[in-house]
């Protein structure tokens, strides 16, 4: 095509992207005059300008026109021609369903037109299109190509490839049948290619189906026998630098790693299968060139996945490991790579586990030599898959140093690993105090708050422990610069077991608080406030510091600190060290209890980080096998990172939520009480208050609430985002209310939304009397919650405080809208968008009657629209939420389902979160 | 100069792969129109990446870039809209060509694996599963480029622009449906050439 060659060395000529789009532009209007033109196109041109049109879209152009013509060339009679047009759709498939139609017929001409170029051709353009369209058209058509006695060994490959891409898409359409039988025993065809394609076929079909596959097995097994076993150049074409069929061997390795191992005569044959190739590995080989290594070792690595996968042939597994072992010392840093990956599955089998476990030293060497990151990574990952008791402290140790000089990327995920070996592999605890110390110390800005967590945690639980803790961080905050994690852990060890070494004068009550005072100010809030805690600790554990500390709670800096959370603990701890007696002190700062025994927060986190895969199955297998994989004596009570527990929370009893204090008294009442001057507390909602609240969301009058003292009810009008609510309080009763004050309270979410103006009542209600309180209601924004209206009043001696929530619901300022069937559709149509729309499928309620629905969605603030759903039960309903910034459109439709007594309920709006909202109000209603 | 590359640089008066990456430096990029923007933050996960491994095609693209990051093809077998290809071609031309020789020829790549190789200036890449044969794809990708070498008769990467619409049935031949189809080098030039005699 000179045509083409020409205008793609213009392109290339062009000396700037604007001299680019002009050559474009023209050569379009020129394509497009063509296209247009009276004359008929040849089939040369047509192909020759639709191949231009691809190019340009593959320039990253958008291309408008031309579909019609590429469709015309799949009927040409040309395979050039036909080659272009197929090629055209598969690029730009279209979703057109006019167009659809065509090309699918033009699939289904060439299908049948028993050409196998053209049948290659078709089957390529369903493969890479895949539609579901296509899959209605062709699912039961290709399954008889691909089994038909007489079709052409390149049609079967494409066919079996072609059939897997629509089993994929659309699994539905492809039943199992006839065929599935005659499909597995394509693993026998005579051609390779046959076999490569159906095996990558019934790999898919056996994972879905592994009873109806079974038999490929042992055909699998038997093919690719007969491959490992073949001379290197029995397979002719096959032979990729003297390695038979490298690629079909891999497939037929994945395919068994479908199933368990087989039964045993097949699995004798299997096992030859293995050592073969085993043995192969060890053969010098018959090139140096690296293509030659590369496919004998793709097919090795693959048949070690399938030993690892069966696990059950030590011998296999330890020469699999002893191969892996060689490699990680080869020069190809890939062979470095991939032996490394590999053995990290191995260590987690009972049988090569400490195979692995020999090899230590070459692994910690790749941590330190290895130039590429990633091979760097694949080291630390085999370091904590073969670490076990009898090796922790040397791993923990390399992985420490390497730590200093790691890569930022995989600081962080390191810390973890050592934070998770350290407490599991811990023999004893002072060790385990040692490593984490080092690890705030060497990488503290990677230690995550699950890791120190975690360190406190332990020793609160450990009393062997406590002692060597306290001492440890004293001397470790004795550091003129320590990172602020250490401030953390150092503060609360501290404030716990600060007592234990107390008695040394060098780490004196007053030493410590000093020593711990001296980082204060440079600490962050939550760390300062972490501080004041332990402070409060030791006006109690050392009553010789009291004063020292009450100074400093007294101090400017503290009692009038910016940050409320500082301010409120040095008043409240000043207060509390003042007003309440030693024994009080003593109970409510007494030492924290044991914290439940539940998963390590770290391992959760090193889970969320690595997906849950790598982590888990190697704890899990490990427990699995009930033998004690990593020897030594049974893990200490408190290891329990691979415990699970009923939830797994990754915080530390709370210490994660910024406002709660980290020292919460373990009898409960009594700060509340010490600080108790009676505030009036809102009360929770009162009883029904929900129901109540629901029927007003499509009236607007009625009563709220009663007992035995109060009636409230209201009446309320609502114009576009104004409204304006009459509150009524009814005094039932025939003594005098004091002090009557409604409040209305809106949340903090609400309060930007919702403007509620109203004045304040008079604070007496006689007897039988009724007060009245007009609110004024402006909607500034979409809102979800509702309102509280608060009443506080003296009836009698006695204090009364009740809550309802006030029925001011987003489609109060709803305004119903009137449209034709043909406006709604397309209106609902442009809402399109999955965000906008929001269903809700739910169970009547209250019986199904039309008349009462019809009520309801009027009274909900839509407009209710006849003759729009062409189902005459459905509901139809539309209207415009106004608020003071937006204008909201909303589109309702509710489908009834007398018989199983529900209702699908479905909302677009141009907001979701108003969807959202309408739709679960509305649903409440039915 | 890479070894295991045939007939590189030998014969012809064409452009060889790397006159093309000379010309690449040019403003305009003549085919694929995207140059720079690399690096920048990782975007959202497409849904489409993310799906689990059976359902799945093994390789879920094929992309030939060159150093300057144009693409010389790109081959999908999944659904991507047009942003999502930008932003996935983008972001392997990143991870990939800041890697040396002493690299593995695999990166991680979102919750996929790159496999690459460069050839002269150009960079072929392929994007599988993590748990997918790494040694495989990256002899897969060789057996390609040999039977490109041999259909053009040492094909240089102006081969590729200029006959783009070719290139696309020799990897239809070889992979299919994001699964290896054929890895004869004969049967696929065999066949190939049988298309050629149709023109």
């Amino acid at each position: 095509m000179r045509g083409l060659a020409v205008f793609i060395s213009d392109i290339r000529n062009c000396k700037s992207k604007e001299a680019e789009i002009k050559r474009i532009n023209k050569e379009l209007a020129n394509i497009r005059s063509k296209f247009k033109g009276d004359k008929a196109l040849d089939g040369y041109s047509k192909k020759k300008y639709v191949c231009k049109l691809l190019f340009i879209f593959l320039l990253g152009h958008d291309i408008d026109f031309g579909h019609m013509e590429a469709v015309n060339l799949l009927s040409s009679n040309r395979y050039t021609e036909k080659q272009i047009g197929y090629l055209f759709i598969s690029v730009l498939v279209n979703s057109n369903s006019e167009l659809i139609r065509l090309i699918n017929n033009a699939i289904k001409n060439d299908l049948a037109s028993r050409n196998p170029t053209f049948m290659g051709l078709a089957l390529h353009c369903i493969a890479s299109v895949g539609s579901r369209e296509m899959a209605e058209a062709f699912a039961g058509e290709i399954p008889k190509v691909l089994v038909a006695g007489d079709t052409m060994d390149s049609v079967k490959q494409s066919a079996a490839l072609c059939l897997l891409r629509l089993y994929r898409t659309s699994p539905d359409l492809v039943p199992m049948g006839d065929w599935t039988s005659r499909v597995v025993h394509l693993l026998n065809d005579q051609h390779l290619g046959v076999v490569t394609a159906a095996t990558s076929l019934i790999t898919t079909l056996a994972q879905k189906n592994p009873e109806e596959f079974k038999t490929s097995v042992s055909l699998a097994v038997s093919r690719l026998s007969r491959i490992v076993t073949s001379a290197s150049t029995d397979l002719q074409d096959y032979t990729y630098y003297f390695v038979p069929a490298p690629w079909l061997s891999v497939k037929l390795l994945r395919l068994l790693q479908c199933y368990p191992p087989p039964d045993p005569a097949v699995r004798g044959r299997l096992t030859e299968c293995l050592e073969t190739i085993l043995n192969k590995a060890q053969e010098p080989p018959k090139s140096k060139k690296v293509q030659h290594s590369n496919a004998k070792n793709a097919v090795l690595f693959e048949a070690i996945s399938l030993i690892i996968h069966h696990d059950s042939e030590p011998n296999l597994l330890v020469r699999a490991c002893n191969q892996l072992g060689q490699f990680l010392q080869h020069r190809e840093t890939n062979l470095r790579y991939l032996a490394l990956e590999s053995m990290c599955t191995l260590a987690s089998s009972e049988f090569s586990h400490e195979a692995v476990k020999t090899h230590i030293e070459t692994v910690i060497n790749a941590l330190k030599t290895e130039r590429d990151v990633s091979v760097r990574q694949r080291a630390v990952d085999l370091l904590y898959a073969m670490c076990d008791r009898s090796n922790a402290p040397q791993i923990v140790a390399e992985m420490l140093s390497y730590l200093e000089t790691a890569d930022y990327s995989i600081r962080e995920e390191i810390v973890l690993k050592v934070a998770i070996l350290a407490e599991k592999y811990a023999v004893d605890y002072t060790w385990y105090v040692d490593t984490i110390l080092n690890l705030i110390r060497i990488a503290g800005d990677y230690v995550s708050e699950e890791v120190w967590y975690r360190v406190i945690q332990i020793v609160i639980n450990r009393d062997d422990v406590q002692g060597y803790a306290a001492k440890t961080v004293f001397e470790a905050l004795q550091a003129p610069a320590c990172h602020e994690n250490l401030v953390k852990v150092g503060g609360y060890i501290l404030g716990e077991f600060g007592n234990l070494i107390a008695g040394d004068p060098r780490s004196s009550p007053l030493i410590q608080f000093n020593l711990l005072h001296s980082k204060f100010h440079l600490c962050s809030v939550p760390t300062r406030a972490l501080l004041l805690s332990t402070y409060i600790k030791f006006v109690n554990l050392f009553p010789e510091v009291k004063p020292t500390i009450q100074d400093v709670l007294r101090s400017d800096s503290q009692l009038r600190n910016a940050d409320v959370e500082l301010q409120q603990r040095a008043v409240e701890y000043l207060r509390l060290s003042t007003v309440a007696s030693t024994d009080i002190l003593a109970t409510v700062l007494e030492e924290m209890p044991p914290f439940p025994e539940r998963e390590s927060s770290i391992l959760a986190k090193l889970k969320k980080k690595k997906g849950p895969s790598t982590v888990t199955d190697l704890e899990d297998t490990k427990r699995e096998r009930s033998v004690d994989v990593n020897g030594g004596p049974e893990p200490a009570p408190a290891s329990t990172s691979a415990m699970s527990t009923p939830s797994p929370s990754a915080d530390l009893l709370g210490l994660g939520r910024p406002t709660a204090r980290p020292h919460p008294p373990p009898g409960g009442g009594l700060l509340v009480d010490v600080f108790s001057d009676s505030a009036s507390v809102v009360a929770p909602l009162a009883p029904g208050s929900e129901d109540n609240f629901a029927r007003f969301v499509c009236k607007n009058n009625g009563v709220l609430f009663e007992n035995q003292l109060l009636q409230i009810g209201l009446k309320s009008e609502f114009r576009q985002n104004l409204g304006r609510m009459f509150i009524f309080y009814g005094n039932k009763t025939s003594t005098q209310f004091l002090n009557f004050t409604p409040t209305l309270i809106c949340s903090d979410d609400l309060q930007p939304n919702l403007n509620l103006q109203t004045k304040p009542v008079d604070p007496t209600v006689e007897g039988g009397a009724q007060v009245q309180q007009v609110v004024n209601i402006e909607c500034v924004s979409d809102f979800t919650e509702a309102p509280v209206l608060n009443i506080q009043f003296r009836y009698g001696g006695t204090f009364q405080n009740v809550s309802v929530q006030l029925p001011i619901t987003l489609n109060k300022f709803f305004q119903p809208t009137e449209m034709a069937s043909q406006d709604f559709f397309q209106r609902w149509k442009q809402l399109s968008n999955p965000q906008q729309e929001v269903q809700n499928i739910f169970k009547a309620k209250h019986p199904m009657d039309t008349e009462v629905t019809k009520a309801k969605i009027i009274g909900f603030g839509s407009a209710l629209l006849e003759e729009v759903d062409p189902n005459p039960a459905n509901f139809v309903g539309a209207g415009i939420i106004h608020t003071k910034t937006t204008q909201i459109g909303c589109l309702l439709r509710l489908e009834p389902n007398l018989q199983a007594q529900m209702y699908r309920l479905t909302l677009r709006t141009s907001k979701e979160a108003v969807s959202q909202r309408l739709c679960e109000l509305l649903s409440a209603q039915f | 100069m890479w070894p295991g590359w045939p007939g590189l640089g030998l014969g012809s008066s064409r452009d060889s792969w790397k006159s093309d990456s000379r010309e690449a430096l040019s403003p305009i990029s003549p085919l694929g129109g995207w140059v720079g923007s690399l690096g920048s933050a990782q975007p959202a996960l497409p849904a489409s990446l993310t799906s689990s491994f059976s359902c799945s095609p093994q390789i879920r693209f094929i992309l030939i870039q060159n150093r300057a990051g144009k693409t010389r093809l790109a081959k999908w077998y999944m659904q991507f809209d047009d942003d999502e290809k930008q932003k996935l071609i983008e972001e392997v031309h990143a991870v990939v060509t800041v890697r040396d020789a002493k690299h593995t020829n695999f990166v991680e790549f979102r919750n996929f694996k790159i496999i690459y190789r460069r050839y002269a200036g150009l960079y072929f890449c392929i994007c599988v599963d993590v748990n997918d044969n790494n040694l495989a794809y990256l002899e897969a990708i060789h057996n390609f480029v040999e039977v490109l070498n041999e259909y053009f008769h040492n094909v240089c990467e102006l081969d590729l622009v200029f006959n783009f619409y070719k290139v696309y049935t020799v990897v239809d031949e070889m992979f299919l449906a994001g699964e290896i189809r054929e890895t004869s080098q004969t049967k696929v030039l065999k066949q190939l050439l049988m298309l050629q005699s149709l023109e």
